[in-house]
């Protein structure tokens, strides 16, 4: 549905997040993909197709071959919605700080430390 | 001494299923625990991003009782989470399970929430649990710890 969905659905699959962490480390071929993993190239390449229209890796065009690589986009989807809980959470506890600071009046008003 | 206090909020993930959350706070884990658990005092600060208000906060604060918290942003949106308590040990422990409807149901999150004294103040540990049994939370769950790992990774890069 959203590219979201998409995201998080091409991460499901463990054989994909493997895939994303080779290229985590760096460019590399269908050939290099594949040979980690007891699969056939194009069950490799299907699951390439997933996480490329997912936004999450891109291709680059070397003579016959087809490096991929992490995308930015992708990457950075994924830390924008990581970081928005984050910041959601953070703000509720500085609001949580107030609250707690309100609860106990006394100490407040005197401006006593304890 | 309070103003020593660290009141950075900590995000990790744990294993394959759960993300720990810690914060402290400046206050008695007695205080902590009410604030958690008393509507009016959940409606003053379980709001997420700035803008947003919750208009319906019904929280039945005993072991299998339940509670709907309704946000709304006044700008037309709006979603709600439903949730039952499993167990509360005041003031220390609060076991939850909850889930968000956006508007369809997410997974059921299950959250252990500690308040430990920490000096004269609390140190706050939620443990979320999500289930790998259903295919959302699979995704949720690998796209948060994916989205950590890369994070990490880009960190590492900039270093």
């Amino acid at each position: 549905m959203s590219s979201l969905d998409a995201t998080f659905a091409a991460l499901a699959d463990p054989t994909r997040r493997a895939i994303l962490a080779r290229l985590a480390k760096g460019e590399a071929t269908v050939n290099e993909l594949t040979e980690p993993f007891e699969m056939t190239q194009p069950a490799i390449s299907q699951h390439l197709k997933v996480l490329e229209e997912a936004g999450l890796i891109v291709r680059r065009v070397d003579g016959a071959k087809r490096p991929r690589r992490l995308a930015k986009a992708g990457i950075d989807a994924m830390d924008q919605w990581l970081g928005m809980l984050r910041k959601a959470l953070e703000k509720n506890y500085d609001r949580l700080d107030e609250v707690l600071a309100a609860m106990e009046p006394n100490k407040n008003k005197k401006g006593e430390k304890l | 001494m309070s103003q020593l206090t660290m009141s950075k909020l900590t995000m990790k993930t744990e294993g394959d299923t759960h993300i720990v959350v810690t914060r402290h706070f400046a206050a008695p884990p007695e205080a902590v625990y009410r604030a958690h658990t008393d509507p009016k005092l959940i409606q003053k600060w379980l709001l997420g991003p700035e803008g947003w208000t919750m208009p319906v906060c019904i929280n039945e604060a005993r072991p299998g009782g339940r509670f709907r918290y309704e946000w709304k942003n006044g700008k037309g949106h709006g979603f709600h989470i439903t949730g039952e308590y499993l167990e509360l040990d005041p003031h220390s422990r609060i076991v939850h399970v909850e889930r968000m409807f956006l508007p369809d149901p997410t997974p059921d999150n299950h959250v252990e929430t500690r308040f430990d004294a920490d000096g004269t103040g609390t140190l706050m540990t939620m443990r979320m649990t999500l289930p790998d049994s259903q295919t959302r939370a699979m995704m949720l769950k690998t796209g948060m710890e994916h989205g950590m790992e890369a994070s990490y990774v880009r960190l590492e890069g900039m270093l």
